[in-house]
Formats: C-alpha cells, sequence, structure tokens
C-alpha cells in the first residue's frame, strides 16, 4: 500500500497564489520552526488537499530544512498524500474487528465496481479507495467511511447502493 | 461504553457522565481538586509517594510503574523539562484512549498539571492522533476554558507552578506508539525509535528530561490523589493495582469499553460481561494486546489478568485490545493478519524488523497457501524469536508474539496446513474447494454461467462438475445456487 | 574519569565510563562484528543507528540481545559476544540482510571490497534460509555518481555523511518498513538535487549501493583511436592512495610506477596536475594579494575574506547553499581545469594539433571532477578542456586490465613540459596544503624576500577548522582551514554575519582534503588510512628540490610565452571562471 513516487501523475500543478500565502502564514505562525514539521504539513494537507512536490519544496525553504528532509517525512506517515484524493474518499476499515467481519470482501467489491486500485482515483476524480486502520467504530464492523458520513455493517451487497449515492 | 456488572469505573468515571465541552461539569464531579490540594498542600515529592504507594503502571503497554517514573524525571537537573501525553493510539480494535480524551478531557490535563509539578516541567503536550478530530476539538476547548479559569498556565491556584498544555498531532504511524518514536515525531522528524538508554527521563523532547505516560494513566491519577493510595491498591492484584479498559472486540455479543479491576478472568470479560460467543459459536481464542500480543485459548480463560500472568501466558497486556475469535477464525491466517499489520509499520530502522517481520508474514502466506513445509515451522519458530530478540524497539521485540503464541496454542492447526493441506476452519481460500453435490444440482447451468473464470463444466439439466484448478474461489456460484448443491470442503 | 568493571567472554575488562561494549570488546582483542557502524575519529563522523543488529551480544540479566555499538558498559556487566544464542541471532539477522539484496556479487564493482560480502564470509553464511520478494528501487546514473539501491542495507552510513558531515541534505531516509530506503527527495536523480558530488556517501558506503560512474571504457576507446593524440594528468592524492588497490600499505608513495603503468596502459604525455596546480598558486595567491592591497588602501567593497575554488564539490556547496555569497571565492579556476586549459591551447599549439584531436584525461581522487569536467562553460565549441575524468580506483582497474604487475613496476618520471611540479603543488592533496602553497608564493610576492621556512607547520593537521596568523613581514594575515562541507558552512556562516577575522580560507569538501576523496581506495572507517596518506603527501613535497610553485621554471617559462603575468589578460580568458546562483527557485 505503499505510495511510489513512479506511481504518481506529476503533469504539471500549478499551485495557487492565494494557498501560497495561507501556508507561508501557518510557517510564520509555527515562527518557521523545523520542529514543527508535522504540524505544517497537516495544515498544507488541508489547504491543498495533498502534498505536491512543490508544496514540499515550499515547507522546506519556510522552515529552512532540506526537501529530501520533508519528503522523508511525507513518506514515513500514511496519513500525508501524494496523490489528490477523490472527491469522495472512500476508507473501508481493515481493523481487526472489521477484517474478521469481511472487511477484505467489501473492499475488494469497491475496487470491483469502480477499477481502482488501493490508493487510487477514479480518472473523472470523484472517488478514491483507501484503507483506515481502525475508526474506533468496531461494534458497526466492518465500517466504510465515505468522506465524513460513516456506514456500519457494510455488506459486499451493499457497496452499489453506497457508491450511487454520491453519483 | 457498554454497562454491565462486574465493572468498576476509574478511568473512565466521568464519560458519559459530564458535557465534556463543559468544565464546570467536570470540577462539580470533584475535578482539579486534586491538582488543588497537590499544589497547595503537599510537596512533589509528597505526590509521587502517593502514586508510587499506589502501584499504578502505565497503562499503555509496558506497565513501568508510574510513580517510579516521575521520580527518575524529578532526580535530573535541568532548566527545561517536559511532560507528554501519548494519545497515538493506534492498536486496531482498540479505542479506550479516544474514548477519555472525548468524554473527559479535564482529567487528562489536570493529571499532566499533577505530573509537572512533581517533575518539575512547566510544559506539557499531547500527542494526538490527527485521526481523531473529535477528541482534538474537546482537548482544544477544554485548554482554553482551564486557561480562562486558571487552571492552566501562570501561578495555578496562586501558588508559583505555571504549567500549560499544547497539541502535537501524530500522522499515520503506529511506531509512533513507542515513547522515543513519539519524541522524534513531536519534533518533526520521521517516527524512527533509538536505542534505550538514554531513556526519556534523562533525555527527551529536545534533549531535555521528559515523562511520557498515556492517557489512561492520566486518567487514572486525579482519582488516586483523591481517595488515596490504599483505596486505589485494594483493588487489583498483588502487583497490578486498580482496574484496566478494554476494547473488547470480535465474535462476542456485547462489544464495546469495558473497565474491569486487574484479577478479573478473561472468563467472566467475554462470558459475563461480553455475553459470550455471537450466534452460540464455540469459543477458541481471545487475542489480547494488540497486533503484539499473543492468542490465549480455552485452557487461558480462568487466568485472572495482570500484566505478569499476561506475559507468562505469552501474551501481554498492551494498550487493552482484546479480540474474541471463535471456531470459524483459522490462527494462522489471524497471525498473518497481524503480521500484515506490523509489516505495514515497521519503521524500516532495524533489520529484523524490516526485514525478519516480512520474511514471517511470507512464511505465514505459504502456509495459508498450503505450500508450507514441515521445515518451515522451524524456520518460523527460529525467526520469530531472533526478530523479539534483536528488534530495537518494543514494536519489533513483540511482533512475533502472534506467532509464537499461535504456534504454542494451536500448533495443530499450522499442522493441518502444511501436513495435510487442510485449513480446519475452512478460512484459507487456497485450502478449499468447492464442490457440486451431483445429487443435489438440476444441471441449471445457472453457477456456470456466473462463474468468472469459466472452471464449471457441465451439460444442460446434467450435474456439473467443479474445475479446482481454475476455481479461483470466489464463491459466486455458491451464492447463486438456488438448490444449495455446492458446498466446501 | 569514573571507571567501570566488567568481564567480556570471560575477560575482565576495565574501561572508562561511557564506553561502548563494542570498544571495550575490542580493547581486550574481542573483535565483534559491525556493519552498519562507522566511527572516523577526528572527523566528526559517528554513524551508529543501532540497526542492522549485527554487533548484538548476550548481556547477562537482559530480556533482548543487546547492540554493542550503543551499549554502554555498566558496573559489573558479564556479557557474552559469542554465545549461541548470539551466533544464531547474529547470523539470521545476517541472512535476512541478504535474502533483501541482490546475489550480484561477482559482476558487482563493490566485488573484493564490501563490507557486507566480507561479513558474509566471515560469519561463514553458506544459505540463506530465508527466501522471499526483494525491494526494488529506482535507478539513478549521474555523470558522476551511480545509485544502485536495490542493494542498501539502510546502514544510513550515506545520510550520516551528507547531512551531519557535510550538511548538504541531499539524501534522507523515505518510506518505511520494508519499502524503507536512502533517497534524494522525490526520488530524484541527483544531478537534479543539490548534491554536490563530494562522493562520501560513496566513500562510505558499505556495499555496492553507491558507486562512481565508470568511464575506463572511455578512455580506452580513445587511446587505440589513431586520430587522437591522449594525454593524462594525475591529481596529487592518487600517487598516495594508488598502491593500497595493490595490497601496499596507506602512505606508499606510488609517483613513479603510477607514470610507468600510465605509459604502459598507451597514454601519449604523461603529465602532472601538479604543475597545474602551481599554476593555480600563481593565480590565485595573485589575486590574493590583490585583494588585500586594495584592502589596505581603504577600499571598503573588496571581497575579503578570499576563499580557495579548486575544489569542485565546495564550488557546488556555495552555488546551491550560498549563492549570494558567490563573488567571495576566488576566480581562480581549479588545477584540473587549468590544466585543460593550457592542455588545448598552448601545448595543442606545440604539438600541432587541433583541441578536438587532444583528449585530455584525468586521474582524480575525486567524483566531483567528473561533474566539474562535463561543466559548460568549461569547455569550447562543445569540445571540453578535460574530456574524462576518471578515479584512482578506475586506474587501479585500468592497470590490472591491462596486466601489469604494479608493484614491480620500475619508477619513471612525467614528461615535459606539464609534468615539472614543486612541492607546493603536491600538497594541494591534503587539508591545508592549498594555503600552505598559496602562503609560500604570496609572503615572497608581496614581501620580495625570501622565505626563511618552507614548512608551515602551523597549517597541518587533521582538525576540522583551524586558523592560524602568519606574519607577512609586519603585516599579519589570518589564515582559516576547513575540511568537511560543515566546517565550512560553520565559516561561512561566520563570514554572513559579518564575524570573520580571516583574509583567507581554504575550503576542501572531503574530510582530510583530496586524500580522503570519494574517488580514492575504500578506507573501510580507518582513519589511519587517511592519516598515513597525508604523511606521504608531505613526504613528497620535503623531498622537492623546487618547493615554492612560483620557482617552478616550466611555470615560468609559461607566462613568459605564452600567458604573460599572472592575472593578465589571457589569465582571465583561459584560467578564472565565475559562478552561478543554483539554488533551487520555487516556481509558481
Amino acid at each position: 500500500m505503499t505510495k511510489h513516487l513512479k506511481d504518481y501523475n506529476m503533469a504539471d500543478i500549478k499551485l495557487p497564489e492565494n494557498k501560497i500565502q495561507e501556508l507561508k502564514d501557518v510557517c510564520a505562525s509555527f515562527n518557521h520552526d523545523s520542529g514543527d514539521l508535522i504540524h505544517v504539513l497537516h495544515a498544507a494537507q488541508n489547504i491543498f488537499g495533498y502534498l505536491p512536490a512543490e508544496v514540499q519544496e515550499l515547507v522546506a525553504n519556510e522552515l529552512n530544512v532540506s526537501v529530501a528532509h520533508v519528503y522523508g517525512v511525507v513518506t514515513f506517515y500514511s496519513f500525508f498524500s501524494m496523490i489528490p484524493k477523490g472527491k469522495h474518499p472512500i476508507s473501508v476499515c481493515m481493523g481487526t474487528a472489521c477484517y474478521v467481519r469481511g472487511a477484505e470482501k467489501v473492499l475488494d467489491e469497491f475496487k470491483r465496481l469502480l477499477s481502482v486500485k488501493v490508493g487510487e482515483t477514479t480518472p473523472d476524480g470523484s472517488f478514491s479507495v483507501s484503507c483506515l486502520r481502525c475508526v474506533g467504530a468496531c461494534g458497526l464492523a466492518p465500517v466504510v467511511t465515505v468522506g465524513e458520513k460513516v456506514y456500519g455493517r457494510v455488506s459486499p451487497e451493499d457497496v452499489k447502493g453506497i457508491i450511487a449515492e454520491y453519483k | 461504553m457498554v454497562k454491565y456488572k462486574k465493572q468498576i469505573r476509574i478511568a473512565l468515571r466521568n464519560c458519559g457522565f459530564i458535557n465534556p465541552e463543559n468544565v464546570d461539569e467536570y470540577i462539580v464531579r470533584e475535578g482539579y481538586a486534586a491538582l488543588g490540594n497537590a499544589l497547595t498542600n503537599m510537596t512533589p515529592e509528597e505526590v509521587i509517594d502517593v502514586i508510587k504507594n499506589s502501584g499504578l503502571r502505565g497503562r499503555g503497554g509496558g506497565g513501568f510503574p508510574t510513580g517510579l517514573k516521575w521520580e527518575l524525571t524529578r532526580k535530573v537537573d535541568a532548566d527545561q523539562k517536559y511532560v507528554v501525553c501519548n494519545a497515538d493510539e493506534g492498536d486496531p480494535g482498540a479505542f479506550m484512549d479516544r474514548s477519555i480524551l472525548e468524554g473527559d478531557p479535564h482529567t487528562v490535563l489536570e493529571a499532566m498539571a499533577i505530573n509537572g509539578y512533581c517533575t518539575g516541567a512547566s510544559k506539557g503536550l499531547i500527542y494526538i492522533r490527527a485521526e481523531y478530530p473529535l477528541a482534538i476539538k474537546r482537548l482544544k476547548i477544554a485548554i482554553d476554558q482551564a486557561r480562562e479559569y486558571g487552571l492552566l498556565g501562570e501561578d495555578i491556584f496562586g501558588t508559583n507552578f505555571s504549567f500549560d498544555v499544547e497539541l502535537r498531532y501524530g500522522a499515520g504511524a503506529f511506531v509512533c506508539g513507542e515513547e522515543t518514536a513519539l519524541i522524534h515525531s513531536m519534533e518533526g522528524l520521521r517516527g524512527e525509535p533509538t536505542v534505550k538508554p538514554p531513556f526519556p527521563s534523562e533525555s527527551g523532547y529536545k534533549g531535555m528530561p521528559t515523562n511520557v505516560n498515556n492517557v489512561e494513566t492520566y486518567a487514572n491519577i486525579p482519582v488516586i490523589l483523591l481517595k488515596g493510595a490504599d483505596w486505589f491498591s485494594s483493588i487489583g492484584t498483588e502487583k497490578s493495582k486498580g482496574t484496566k479498559v478494554f476494547a473488547l472486540a470480535g465474535k462476542v455479543n456485547n462489544v464495546g469499553l469495558i473497565e474491569v479491576p486487574m484479577g478479573t478472568t478473561l472468563r467472566e470479560v467475554i462470558f459475563d460481561i461480553g455475553g459470550g460467543i455471537k450466534d452460540g459459536k464455540k469459543f477458541k481464542a481471545v487475542q489480547t494486546g494488540g497486533p503484539s500480543g499473543g492468542c490465549l485459548t480455552e485452557n487461558h480463560l480462568d487466568i485472572s489478568i495482570d500484566y505478569d500472568n499476561l506475559i507468562a501466558s505469552g501474551s501481554m497486556m498492551g494498550s487493552g485490545g482484546m479480540i474474541v475469535m471463535d471456531e470459524d477464525d483459522c490462527m494462522v491466517s489471524m497471525a498473518k493478519f497481524y503480521l500484515d499489520f506490523t509489516v505495514e509499520e515497521s519503521c524500516g530502522k532495524c533489520s529484523p524488523c524490516r526485514i525478519g517481520n516480512k520474511r514471517l508474514y511470507e512464511m505465514l502466506d505459504t502456509i495459508t497457501q498450503g505450500k508450507g513445509t514441515l521445515e518451515d515451522l522451524s524456520k518460523l519458530r527460529n525467526l520469530a524469536n531472533v526478530v523479539k530478540d534483536t528488534s530495537l524497539c518494543g514494536l519489533g521485540q513483540t511482533s512475533p508474539n502472534p506467532v509464537l503464541s499461535t504456534m504454542d496454542n494451536f500448533l495443530d492447526e499450522y499442522m493441518a496446513h502444511v501436513k495435510d493441506g487442510k485449513c480446519p476452519s475452512g478460512q484459507c481460500k487456497a485450502l478449499m474447494s468447492y464442490i457440486i453435490n451431483a445429487d443435489a444440482c438440476v444441471g441449471c447451468t445457472l453457477c456456470a454461467r456466473v462463474c468468472p473464470v469459466d472452471a464449471i463444466s457441465g451439460e444442460k439439466k446434467m450435474a456439473h462438475l467443479i474445475d479446482d484448478d481454475a476455481c479461483i474461489k470466489c464463491g459466486a456460484c455458491m451464492d447463486k445456487c438456488k438448490f444449495g448443491a455446492i458446498f466446501i470442503q | 574519569m569514573d571507571l567501570v568493571k566488567l568481564t567480556i567472554d570471560n575477560t575482565p575488562v576495565v574501561v572508562e565510563q561511557g564506553t561502548t561494549v563494542l570498544e571495550a570488546a575490542r580493547s581486550v582483542g574481542v573483535d565483534i562484528p559491525t556493519l552498519c557502524y562507522m566511527k572516523l575519529d577526528d572527523l566528526e563522523f559517528e554513524n551508529k543507528p543501532g540497526g542492522c543488529r549485527v554487533c548484538v551480544v548476550e548481556v547477562e540479566g537482559r530480556r533482548n540481545l543487546a547492540p554493542s555499538c550503543k551499549t554502554a558498559c555498566d558496573e559489573g556487566m558479564v556479557v557474552n559476544t559469542h554465545s549461541v544464542r548470539a551466533i544464531n541471532a547474529r547470523r539470521t539477522v545476517m541472512e535476512l540482510i541478504l535474502s533483501d539484496h541482490p546475489f550480484e556479487c561477482l559482476v558487482c564493482a563493490k566485488s573484493g571490497k564490501c563490507d557486507l560480502q566480507s561479513l558474509a564470509q566471515d560469519l561463514g553464511i553458506r544459505e540463506i534460509h530465508y527466501q522471499g520478494e526483494k525491494s526494488h528501487y529506482k535507478g539513478d546514473e549521474s555523470p558522476a555518481i551511480i545509485r544502485e539501491m536495490d542493494k542498501c542495507i539502510m546502514c544510513r552510513r550515506c545520510e550520516t555523511a551528507c547531512n551531519d558531515v557535510q550538511t548538504v541534505g541531499t539524501l534522507s531516509a523515505i518510506y518505511r518498513g520494508f519499502e524503507s530506503v536512502v533517497a534524494p527527495a522525490f526520488e530524484m536523480d541527483l544531478d537534479h538535487t543539490n548534491c554536490t558530488f563530494c562522493g562520501q556517501c560513496v566513500a562510505v558506503c558499505p556495499t555496492g549501493a553507491l558507486i562512481e560512474r565508470d568511464y575506463t571504457w572511455q578512455v580506452m576507446d580513445a587511446i587505440v583511436n589513431p586520430k587522437k593524440r591522449v594525454i593524462v594528468q594525475t591529481a596529487p592524492a592518487v600517487r598516495a592512495a594508488l598502491g593500497e588497490e595493490f595490497g601496499l600499505e596507506p602512505g606508499t608513495l606510488v609517483t613513479g610506477k603510477m607514470v610507468t603503468a600510465l605509459r604502459k596502459i598507451g597514454f601519449d604525455h604523461v603529465f602532472d596536475t601538479d604543475f597545474a596546480a602551481d599554476l593555480t598558486i600563481m593565480e590565485e595567491g595573485t589575486e590574493l594579494l590583490g585583494r588585500l592591497n586594495k584592502f589596505l588602501e581603504g577600499d571598503k567593497d573588496v571581497k575579503l575574506p578570499m576563499l580557495t575554488s579548486c575544489c569542485p564539490a565546495w564550488v557546488n556547496f556555495f552555488e546551491h547553499h550560498f549563492p549570494e555569497m558567490k563573488d567571495i571565492p576566488s576566480t581562480a579556476k581549479s588545477p584540473q581545469q587549468m590544466f585543460g586549459a593550457i592542455a588545448k591551447t598552448y601545448f595543442a599549439n606545440q604539438l600541432k594539433v587541433k583541441r578536438e584531436d587532444l583528449v585530455v584525461v584525468s586521474v582524480m581522487p575525486c567524483l566531483a571532477k567528473k561533474y566539474e569536467a562535463s561543466r559548460e562553460e568549461f569547455s569550447a565549441n562543445g569540445d571540453a578542456d578535460v574530456n574524462i575524468s576518471i578515479t584512482t580506483r578506475e586506474l587501479a582497474q585500468m592497470i590490472k586490465n591491462a596486466n601489469l604487475k604494479f608493484t614491480d613496476l620500475p619508477n619513471d618520471d612525467f614528461d615535459r613540459p606539464m609534468g615539472e611540479s614543486s612541492g607546493a603543488g603536491v600538497i594541494f592533496g591534503t587539508t591545508g596544503g592549498v594555503i600552505e602553497a598559496a602562503v609560500r608564493t604570496a609572503y615572497e610576492l608581496h614581501t620580495d624576500k625570501e622565505l626563511a621556512r618552507v614548512d608551515f607547520k602551523e597549517l597541518r593537521g587533521f582538525e576540522g577548522i583551524r586558523s592560524a596568523t602568519i606574519d607577512f613581514d609586519g603585516l599579519p594575515i589570518n589564515i582559516g582551514i576547513a575540511h568537511g562541507l560543515g566546517n565550512a558552512r560553520t565559516l561561512l556562516n561566520d563570514i554572513k554575519e559579518g564575524k570573520s577575522e580571516f583574509h583567507a580560507i581554504e575550503i576542501m569538501a572531503c574530510p582530510g582534503g583530496c586524500i580522503g576523496g570519494g574517488g580514492q581506495p575504500y578506507h573501510h572507517g580507518d582513519v589511519t588510512v587517511l592519516k598515513r596518506r597525508q604523511k606521504a603527501i608531505y613526504q613528497e613535497d620535503a623531498g622537492k628540490s623546487i618547493r615554492k610553485s612560483h620557482e617552478n621554471p616550466y611555470i615560468q617559462k609559461l607566462y613568459t610565452e605564452f600567458l604573460g603575468e599572472p592575472c593578465g589578460e589571457k589569465s582571465h580568458e583561459l584560467l578564472h571562471t565565475h559562478y552561478f546562483d543554483k539554488k533551487k527557485k520555487i516556481e509558481i
């Protein structure tokens, strides 16, 4: 499930000016302290939706650390992504409880119906599929989240209906 | 929170009973009284003595005596010290820390301030998973309210003790539950652990003495100070005092958070509190201690739960995940599932964890494919022992536990996979065969048409046949058959 | 100092508090194997992540095996380094590392010099019991360094060299777990990063993951091409290390044998970069005096201290990291490039061959020289001044290919004119040498007096940052020296903050100077290797009849016949350069 750069579409990414200023302000609010790198990356991902190379270079510059260091941190933590998420990010919980109650089959069904692999986004940008570790709703296992919405006791048969809600 | 008998609520005492976004409701339930009393009537040494005498041990997994840890940090001379709350709860299936932070955030703040008073730290940091937005929101509200009331900040309770708390976010790395990795993550680095010593109590956050405790440990502190060490140590077993919160999950009827006195048996937890196994199935095993814990069996049901008993049985307390498995669960697959988790979460710094866990996973995978040999089993055990013996941090030192404990307790299942090519629980896809009962088959051809790989042949109105070599065990045929003619062997 | 007593393999040991079990064991002849661990005393290089776990030992009373490199000795400790448990663990861990390594040893550039390979032999590994998926990473071929990260074992030595010692920050561990590896940001190729090509990552890599780009076949192609006249120049540090590749003791000078070997390989003219080093001193020394005179005349805009510029990795460093200070270093080209420029003009004219038909090969202790030779400004009409740059290691390979028994070769001397050099040219090969050479010449040019003593011991040594004040007949000149880019950064920051008192600073990117270059025979963590090479360099200097660059008769001849005067018009055209701002700008 690890993200490899070669899988990314590195086509010209233009960063909007106002968002860049926003990120610079965030760095300034942390006094450009490299110890707050992870906070800054969280903020950057909130602002841009993901962390393209240009954003990481900007962060490195603002915090006076090497880009390699920033990239090393970004690739270490699973929360950070270099791929833009779909408009409706689908996450299937693969925690133990969900797993023993059939989460894998649910995941397979999402993959099949959307023709994407885990970590990918549909070509139209509307859905992305990822796995989650426990979301802390084991009583509802298996659990699927689409954006902020949580679906509990999901069976493979329910998958089609869930996708349809967002089409 | 599941409400059942045999529970005592200490850590969870306020969860569900107060509005967590209103500090007054916490104060009404004796909130911040322990801090006030400690600051105005007790010396730091006296407070540490109470904690030591209570017998409280770290609830994050290691079980290190909390009072002793505080004392170690106190004894180090430094201009700046830190107290840290480890809220990077990452065990799949565990959510007790989240419940406390969401339901009773002030208890953590109060305990951290007490810890600061005892260790000589003026700054507290809570390292919390970014995946817990509600807990973050409530902590922020709680911090603001506490500052407003003068319970955090300068000169608390009119004393010259000053203390404040900040949040630090995790970013999805299980290894950051290990305290040195956590500290590096708070410093903006990759969450790689370092060899101890030096312990954080000597050199931690920014190289300064740092005391790290987890959420549940902190949640016990105010109560201990209010009710006394004797009261607390009267609960539990000889070496494990107080209660423990567990996240009960898996194949039990009642799932959820429970808090029970140390010494409660697994049987009481699973059958009395958990209401027994779902769908009337047979109990098979319980995994305690999260992904690095061990699988315990029927034989262990009557041991009383405490740190030492669980370790002696080949498992551990961990942070309190408890997953119950029934007769349908394949123990080799379970071990493989947990190894999959540790392979994903290994930081990669030391070779036994980075490569060893991967190889363990691959060997388990081979076994679940029915391709394992007897020799593989002895190699598996040797490798598991070496990974445990040589890994740098707690993650690698415990990751082979699921393998070792299932090999100890369910060797027959491993043997069935390698010797007979059978999965006794019928969970391992590669080892099952879909078979058509020729007597029940009417030759409707429905199964042949639904088969995605054309593995089913047969004339119309004649019994059909599945080619086991071609079959991908997707089960579509069985779902489709209206006559119940397809079964798994 | 507090002492602690402990027992290692039944031998009582007394060591100072804070000593590691590994060090204590080695002090009593117990040689615990290590892999990721590397410590270069005096060079501020220490890599001990405690990651490989090969050095684990059994400590009585401890639940788990302890990494001896990271475990401090305690009073009363009982250590067993070769219990069955420790040996089994060590071998199993080694098998794991090998199970994720390509088995290309027979054709690997590092074969025979590979720490991983020799450890596998030492441990007697005959079978890998644990097989499985192997990691694969994007390859990277820059003009100087090749990264084959499938061979990386995550020892992190390169990361330590790049970040802690050199403070360049090109490399970092990326990803995590089984996927983790060391790489530049976004796994970019090195030539798209801020890499200086100092090659210190290569110098410390225990496996074949990081190696130099091999140009030996391009050299052979040129030699066998009848249309080409091929000349070679050899850098000063090469002669002090080449012998190691043939089993000679580190610090054995092999100048004469090297010259013979180069002739036998087929070079048409065998020259010495030391000649160009003398030329560099003429230009750089004159430039320094010019700046000093302006300063003494009250010119406030003059750039002081002047920094040396003969180290190409150092040039890359300030172009990437301190572009705002690119006016401070001397504009003099490095000896390699001065040699190329003179060879393709003055010498080509003498030979009456077209510059395109003259192939200039350099043998360097360095990887950055490969990059420097490829810089566009060092070429004319697409023809590089230095066509091919190879390392000391590559030269050794060529000597082996030529079936020469190196140790039996007779001594020979360099060709003229570009083979004559002074002792000042020789000491360019070690930290402190360039500035000492410059002082010898600048002093005499400034004072018009002969130096009473030629050896400036106060400029020599191994400390990372050194300083000395030299009396130029009443004018005190403050000299600074830094080797290792981290030390250079310290001095640069001082200059930036206006705190620097120096008039001239010598900077070498590699710890030890060129003797510790990324293209030298591997030192395998033994700092005495570098120290012995340094000694050899000073020995060669002491044995020279001419010790000062301006006294080199062929240099004098070059100026009268061709260049005119130092820092004159022709010199500026051929021997000086300019620098670029290479700091990456974020494009929006």
